[in-house]
């Protein structure tokens, strides 16, 4: 009878004692499984060890609050120096820094060490729609605001309410408070509540809409690329219709700011290892991702400038102050 | 019969050796998992994910494992439910009243015996819901719009006045306290934070399982201390396990609504098991009338919620498997297996990857009656586990809640907030309230207020967009006459008889 207490006691004892792995690798992705983020860490662990770039399995640690701001704070206050720590991160850390969505916290108390591979921007419709091209969807806004919701998977403010704003703001309609917008819980309910007539447009990233673009129940009105994505060519870019909107959600990794330069290329060197793989190249095309690969210093200037960017259009949009 | 020859393939892959073998496994873990307070079904496959990378296991080995735990998940979610009066998880949360009553009354094995034989009922009927029906049923979700969702929950809470058979006013104010921590948190329509004072750590809202962990097993430990361990509800005494066939045969029809109602809960995005079992619960309690004796320990009210949400657990995989959408937060972490397994759901998967489907059907199908069989004749093995001196059990329960706890944000602060939600289900059960609507109003309460705004905001703050399709219009009036009903009965029969636990 204690026995099997001691068993279950064990059970719990075991299931700690497996965070606690000596030296091993850790990713933190800051939101439960299931979503983009968690999606970095499990393929970019599994492929380090894979190839053999680290010694041991990384360790993926889910860190869910605050739209990753629990996780970046934590970063920043407890783990600064922690050279074998990497954090997922994407299009949306970057803009809820600039939109200071983490209580405070700055683009530049982190280290963005690469980005390898970007989920590009669309807008869709349900298969049925009345719109056949942005045109159509754009000059409808145009005409009664009131008639067109998107539906999306971030909040208000977030990565892809900012999507159709870029578009109509290109499209020369000031007030972004007219054009509706509801946040559901992920691209998948985005696209359902479409398909389903509720929503009149879903906007997201391209790897949510392959299954549904597959069996032919959504047409891509624009994917907002600067060219058109490899394995999607007959999707027109939003710069081809005349807006001259690019988004791209890119997928990548920060790392603690504390950390020496020789760590830091490091984990850019093998980041580009990862980049290089046959797996990431399988992984990719899996998930609907386009090769986007920024890696080291290059990366950190890149980012600064779209932390800056999002920040000045954020004000713009209103969404900040 | 081609479903015939997909399901000769999915067995072919799920029958071998090793991928019996871990399905026993799978099945062991996750009653297990289940039973323990603070580690729900989500939080253990979660916490199991990196085995299955270490283990090295193919697409088909680790789906079978992890849908195996999911399945023993929500079987040993009950056990507790039964036994402890803590469930173990929170689809289990309706089984704890008649569960537990019915326990302590001595009929402890015959109430574990039947609620077995009802979640494989339930689950049963939705693999093979799944299986001829997946395809179709993905329809049913471009049907719920946000103003059917909002109905749908509303449905929910009128329904709740009817939970607490000795006091209406109570149950009502826990429905309100539960609502109100619902509000905590981000506001996902203007991204502003609400009564959060400050703190990152409120941001995502009171996470339920938190909640259900304070106000079940903390509370319970305070009683203990309390009572010096004396007078102790710990210690329900299980004597021998024999087959209730009267029991079983009577709940029959129970078994059988419950499933169909459970597995078209599950199938909705965004309603899930704890929907599943709460409805299934309430609805049988209605069609048995006042003299059923629902919430004093009839087997019916031990059957129903059982098969609800077992059938749920089942009818989530069909929007998580052909849309994409997770029906629940354990299917979300299914989905994020699948996903790092390269197999992205969606529309396409059950004629891109049959072996995968047809693999993941046929495992379910061996799963359940591997769970029947472990669940039925070897319960008291599992009981055991639970039948300890209440002082070395509930260090334990604490102890176990703890890790849980942390497992799921891994920060403190959860723990904090878990301590003080023992002391208000403490507080509560000092002056009889109910502590289940708590639970509900914190699971139902946020999406139903999204999904309320989100109807405002499509229709421009047009109300009547709320009753603006059948399927509204028919949640509405059952929530009207949820709501109604009881009032009316009331004063053409007697009333209830007290009931005080």
């Amino acid at each position: 009878m204690p026995n099997i207490t001691l068993k279950a006691l064990g059970l719990g004892a075991a299931l700690s004692l497996g965070a606690l792995a000596a030296n091993a690798a850790e990713c933190i992705a800051p939101a439960n499984p299931g979503g983009g983020w968690d999606f970095t860490c499990r393929q970019i662990g599994k492929i380090l060890y894979g190839i053999g770039q680290v010694d041991s399995p990384v360790q993926v640690t889910n860190m869910a609050g605050a739209g990753g701001g629990l996780a970046f704070t934590h970063v920043v206050n407890e783990r600064n120096d922690d050279p074998d720590l990497i954090v997922a991160a994407s299009s949306a850390t970057t803009t809820r820094l600039a939109q200071n969505a983490f209580g405070g916290a700055t683009a530049d108390q982190v280290r963005f060490v690469g980005a390898i591979g970007a989920d590009p921007g669309v807008i869709v419709v349900a298969a049925d729609s009345e719109y056949e091209t942005l045109d159509d969807l754009v000059n409808a806004i145009k005409e009664n605001p009131g008639k067109i919701t998107f539906a999306g998977g971030s909040a208000v403010g977030g990565f892809d309410h900012m999507k159709p704003l870029m578009i109509t703001k290109a499209a020369g309609i000031d007030d972004v408070r007219a054009i509706k917008y509801i946040g559901v819980d992920g691209g998948a309910d985005a696209i359902t509540q479409t398909v389903g007539g509720f929503t009149q447009a879903m906007t997201g990233d391209m790897s949510e809409i392959v299954g549904f673009i597959k069996s032919g129940e959504v047409r891509a009105l624009a994917v907002l690329t600067e060219e058109r994505v490899p394995g999607f060519e007959d999707i027109p870019t939003a710069m081809e219709q005349g807006y001259d909107v690019v988004a791209v959600n890119w997928r990548g990794l920060y790392v603690p700011k504390g950390i020496s330069d020789e760590d830091f290329s490091a984990w850019a060197e093998k980041l580009q290892a990862v980049a290089d793989s046959d797996e990431w190249k399988a992984a990719m095309e899996a998930n609907g991702l386009a090769p986007f690969t920024k890696v080291g210093d290059d990366f950190q200037n890149w980012i600064d400038q779209v932390v800056a960017d999002t920040e000045s259009m954020s004000r713009e949009l209103g969404v900040i102050q | 019969m081609e479903i015939l020859s997909n399901l000769a393939l999915g067995f072919s892959v799920a029958l071998t050796p090793f991928t019996l073998m871990l399905a026993v496994i799978g099945c062991f873990l996750g009653t297990i998992i289940g039973a323990l307070p603070g580690l729900g079904p989500s939080n253990g496959v979660a916490i199991l994910i990196p085995i299955t990378f270490t283990m090295g296991l193919d697409a088909t080995s680790a789906l079978v494992l992890m849908t195996s735990v999911y399945y023993g998940a929500m079987y040993g979610g009950r056990i507790s439910s039964i036994l402890l009066n803590i469930p173990g998880d929170e689809p289990a949360l309706m089984t704890t009243l008649d569960g537990y009553p019915m326990a302590k009354k001595g009929r402890a094995g015959d109430a574990l015996v039947l609620s077995g034989v009802a979640s494989f009922v339930g689950a049963l009927l939705a693999t093979i819901g799944l299986m001829f029906l997946a395809p179709v049923l993905a329809r049913v979700a471009y049907l719920f719009g946000p103003s059917e969702y909002f109905a749908l929950y509303l449905l929910a809470f009128c329904t709740l006045g009817g939970l607490a058979s000795n006091n209406q006013a109570k149950a009502a104010i826990a429905a309100c306290i539960g609502l109100g921590i619902a509000m905590i948190g981000l506001d996902t329509v203007t991204g502003m934070p609400r009564l959060t004072f400050g703190n990152l750590h409120l941001m995502d809202g009171v996470d339920f399982l938190v909640a259900i962990v304070g106000l079940f097993a903390i509370a319970e430990v305070f009683f203990f201390i309390e009572s010096h361990g004396k007078d102790t509800s710990i210690g329900v005494k299980l004597e021998k396990v024999t087959l209730p066939i009267r029991d079983i045969v009577s709940s029959g029809w129970t078994m059988l609504r419950c499933s169909v109602l459970g597995f078209i809960a599950g199938v909705l995005p965004g309603a899930g098991a704890s929907l599943g079992s709460f409805l299934a619960y309430m609805s049988e309690k209605s069609i048995a009338g006042p003299n059923g004796g629902f919430g004093t320990g009839v087997p019916k009210g031990v059957a129903a919620p059982e098969a609800g949400n077992n059938a749920a657990a089942g009818g989530a995989l069909v929007p998580m498997l052909t849309l994409g959408v997770p029906g629940s937060g354990t299917t979300a972490v299914l989905l994020a297996l699948l996903m790092t397994l390269n197999i992205t759901p969606g529309p396409t998967l059950f004629a891109e990857r049959p072996e995968v489907v047809w693999g993941l059907i046929a495992s379910l199908l061996i799963a359940n009656f591997v769970l029947l069989l472990m669940n039925v004749p070897l319960v008291k093995i599992f009981v055991r586990v639970l039948q300890v001196p209440a002082w070395v059990l509930l260090p334990g329960v604490t102890m176990i809640s703890f890790v849980g706890i942390y497992s799921l944000t891994g920060s403190y602060f959860d723990l904090l907030l878990m301590v003080a939600f023992g002391a208000l289900g403490y507080v509560l059960r000092k002056l009889d309230v109910p502590t289940v609507p708590i639970i509900l109003g914190i699971l139902l309460g946020n999406e139903m207020e999204e999904n309320l705004r989100r109807a405002m905001v499509i229709s421009d703050g047009d109300w009547t967009y709320l009753f603006s399709s059948p399927i509204a219009i028919g949640l509405w009036i059952a929530a009207v006459a949820g709501f109604m009903a009881p009032l009316f009965l009331r004063k053409l029969l007697k009333k209830p008889q007290m009931i005080t636990d």
